[in-house]
């Protein structure tokens, strides 16, 4: 038997990611013999930390698990305490929390479209580089992300770890005139969004496509935010309490984040593709539009054309913070009164990278005996890691570098958030 | 003058444990990040670039606290290769809110959250940056406010001190004009002990003050938890309300230690 030379491709700190991770990747021949996201961020501990905290105050906590979607974990945090309890918040209210959401997803998407991902296809190092020789497009890319980040201060108070969201609501309410210039950048932002889709349609797209297994949450009216089903394109449909029943995670040795398997399935795909995949039918007419322009399917299965799926979702979220500003009436009381119970809650919405699960299990007066959080990171690890398997053997002549760099391409399609799934990553590739 | 052309000052930013949020301020400077980039050479900030530039740095910033011996080794290379070191943060100023560790057993925290302890290495405390090494500046806050850390460093490369005030809460809620809230509602508000920085956001918001910017110059801790009987909560309560961000700020680890013991 002829020896084949192994090859590894290593990449110690993967850049332009949020938190610490790295690469591994060990090649014998053109066969991947192994692929490690490594995540080495240092972990934080929150499910033990809320133990005998209060419910009021997991909002706040769990918003620190991730400064880039600290609403994200404020909304699964109520939603999770308001169903252990028993109430249901509606109406305005519920409305203002999708114009939260609205605000946290441009802001995150743009920051990771422009900020994060697009200086790859472009061969940048960073934005900083992006925006000597395309000033326009970053000054766009950045007045963008402000209209997010001014929807989540105006209503949350500051843009990241807002101060504003509590169970049953809000602590204190705009008025319908204080969105008035909101309103105006608004429509701007809806402008800059779209010219962003078909900016990020021109981009240069391996030809690369997986089935994936999507799951997302799907509503029966709208692009889902805080509420709905869990369903996949696999014929899984369940309310949120199921999930602990249909997903399990497991630990393993080079990552302090736990993996998520769907039982019987194994790796499975939540964020932008599988949400979008998912519900293409509940986006707004101009977001549909968006996409068909940009020459999506209302499926897409390429992970590098992520890119646009953001760019479209972004389109959306501003579509519909519109749309709730105008119908917004100040309602007269910022919150509905709570009364804590012995009980457990289920909380999941869709996180800009994907559903974010929280359980609950509360004492009488409402303190936290045990907590139970699994972020969209960790879910997605393994098919990141499944990516990187079936996509290197294709770019195996490329130039070390070259192919370094498109793995961790490769990796940032999914926006990973490593301070999230520790509540990381390094690119190793090993030809030995 | 030389015609040399002079060296743009070399900043880098370093990450610990932490939620990333205060490193993401310097992003969420719309307005003036393409300024500072202009000013600055970024040398090396992976969270927003491949190019990761060799030190030294002239100004170093660290974003999150010691948790492990790796990173306890790794600080004291940090320092070695920044001329100012500046703590930007809850977490690298007072060990964040991963400090509660410190009052738990930490091997249980690890049994709690992972089915396989051994894969895990982590110290014992949550640790600011300052007990590791010394520190230039800190700047307070979960998160920080970009407007502080842009006139921090722009005071830097002045060489100036910088215009961070250290008073209270309180100041701010008085020039915003805001109605105490604490005496008008009678809600439970730490605006008095903590320092200003926020622009008294909470009470701004009908909410009392919960603290994340940590201890003022000269907190009366035991007043403010007097005042809080007052307003009816327990010790338990009272204890919870110095043990979140800044839990290990040594005034608000004090008080949390006092009114625990009660």
């Amino acid at each position: 038997m002829s020896k084949q030379p192994t090859r590894t491709i290593k990449v110690d700190i993967l850049a332009r990611v949020e938190g610490e991770g790295g690469l591994y990747i060990k090649l014998k021949g053109d066969q991947v013999q192994d692929v490690k996201l490594k995540i080495y961020e240092p972990p934080r501990f929150f499910e033990a930390l809320l133990r005998g905290r209060n419910f009021a105050e997991a909002p706040d906590i769990t918003a620190r698990i991730c400064g880039i979607c600290p609403v994200a974990y404020q909304m699964s945090a109520v939603h999770a305490m308001e169903d252990a309890f028993g109430v249901k918040v509606d109406g305005q209210l519920r409305a203002l929390r999708r114009l939260l959401y609205c605000g946290e997803w441009i802001e995150s998407h743009t920051l990771h479209v422009y900020m994060l991902h697009a200086p790859d296809f472009l061969g940048y190092q960073d934005v900083i580089q992006l925006a000597k020789d395309h000033p326009a497009v970053v000054q766009r890319a950045l007045q963008l992300k402000k209209t997010g980040n001014e929807i989540v201060t105006l209503l949350g108070g500051r843009e990241i770890h807002p101060i504003n969201v509590r169970v049953g609501g809000f602590y204190k309410l705009p008025t319908r005139s204080e969105f008035a210039a909101l309103a105006e950048r608004l429509k701007w932002a809806r402008d800059a969004a779209l010219e962003t889709v078909r900016f990020v349609a021109s981009l240069p797209f391996p030809d690369f496509e997986r089935d994936y297994i999507f799951v997302a949450l799907r509503h029966p009216d709208e692009y889902p935010f805080n509420d709905g089903r869990l369903v996949s394109n696999g014929g899984l449909d369940i309310p949120i309490s199921e999930y602990e029943a249909n997903f399990v995670e497991e630990h393993v040795e080079h990552s302090n984040a736990l993996h998520s398997v769907l039982k019987q399935h194994g790796a499975y795909f939540v964020g932008p593709l599988a949400r979008y995949s998912l519900n293409f039918d509940r986006l707004s007419p101009l977001a549909q539009e968006a996409a068909r322009e940009a020459g999506l399917a209302p499926v897409c299965r390429n992970p590098f054309k992520s890119i646009i799926v953001r760019s479209v979702e972004i389109v959306y979220a501003c579509d519909e913070a519109l749309r709730i500003i105008e119908q917004y009436e100040r309602p007269e009381k910022p919150a509905i009164e709570i009364h804590p119970r012995a009980a457990t809650g289920y909380g999941c919405t869709e996180a800009p990278r994907g559903i974010l699960y929280h359980r609950y299990r509360l004492d009488e007066d409402g303190a936290i005996l045990e907590a139970k959080i699994v972020p969209p990171t960790s879910q997605n690890q393994k098919t990141i890691e499944q990516d990187l398997g079936q996509f290197v053997p294709k770019f195996l002549k490329l130039p070390e570098e070259d192919l370094r760099w498109q793995c961790e391409q490769a990796v940032r399609n999914h926006d990973p958030c490593i301070s999230c799934a520790t509540h990381c990553l390094r690119v190793e590739i090993d030809r030995g | 003058m030389s015609s040399k052309v002079r060296r743009k000052p070399r900043i880098a930013v370093f990450k610990f444990a932490s939620c990333d949020g205060c490193q993401l301020s310097l992003l969420d400077a719309e307005d003036e990040l393409l300024s500072v980039a202009g000013a600055l050479d970024i040398a090396y900030f992976p969270e927003a670039s491949r190019a990761m530039g060799k030190g030294p740095y002239d100004i170093g910033l660290v974003e999150g606290s010691v948790t492990t011996h790796h990173d306890a080794e790794r600080i004291q290379e940090v320092r070695r290769q920044c001329k100012t070191l500046i703590t930007i943060g809850a977490c690298a100023t007072a060990g964040g809110i991963q400090a509660l560790r410190n009052w738990k057993d930490v091997d249980e925290f690890i049994r709690i959250v992972y089915a396989t302890p051994r894969f895990i290495n982590t110290l014992k405390l949550s640790t600011p940056i300052a007990e590791h090494v010394p520190v230039d500046f800190e700047l307070r806050g979960c998160p920080i406010n970009k407007h502080q850390l842009i006139e921090l460093i722009t005071a830097t490369l002045a060489g100036r001190k910088p215009n961070v005030p250290t008073y209270s809460v309180c100041l701010e809620c008085k020039r915003k004009g805001n109605v105490c809230i604490a005496v008008s509602l009678g809600v439970a508000c730490l605006g008095p002990v903590t320092q200003a920085g926020c622009g008294a956001l909470c009470p701004s918001f009908d909410r009392g003050c919960y603290g994340c910017y940590g201890p003022m110059e000269s907190p009366n801790a035991e007043s403010i938890s007097n005042q809080f009987r007052v307003l009816g909560q327990n010790n338990a309560e009272i204890t919870r309300a110095f043990r979140s961000f800044n839990a290990w700020a040594w005034q608000f680890r004090k008080a949390s230690e006092e009114s625990e013991r009660t």
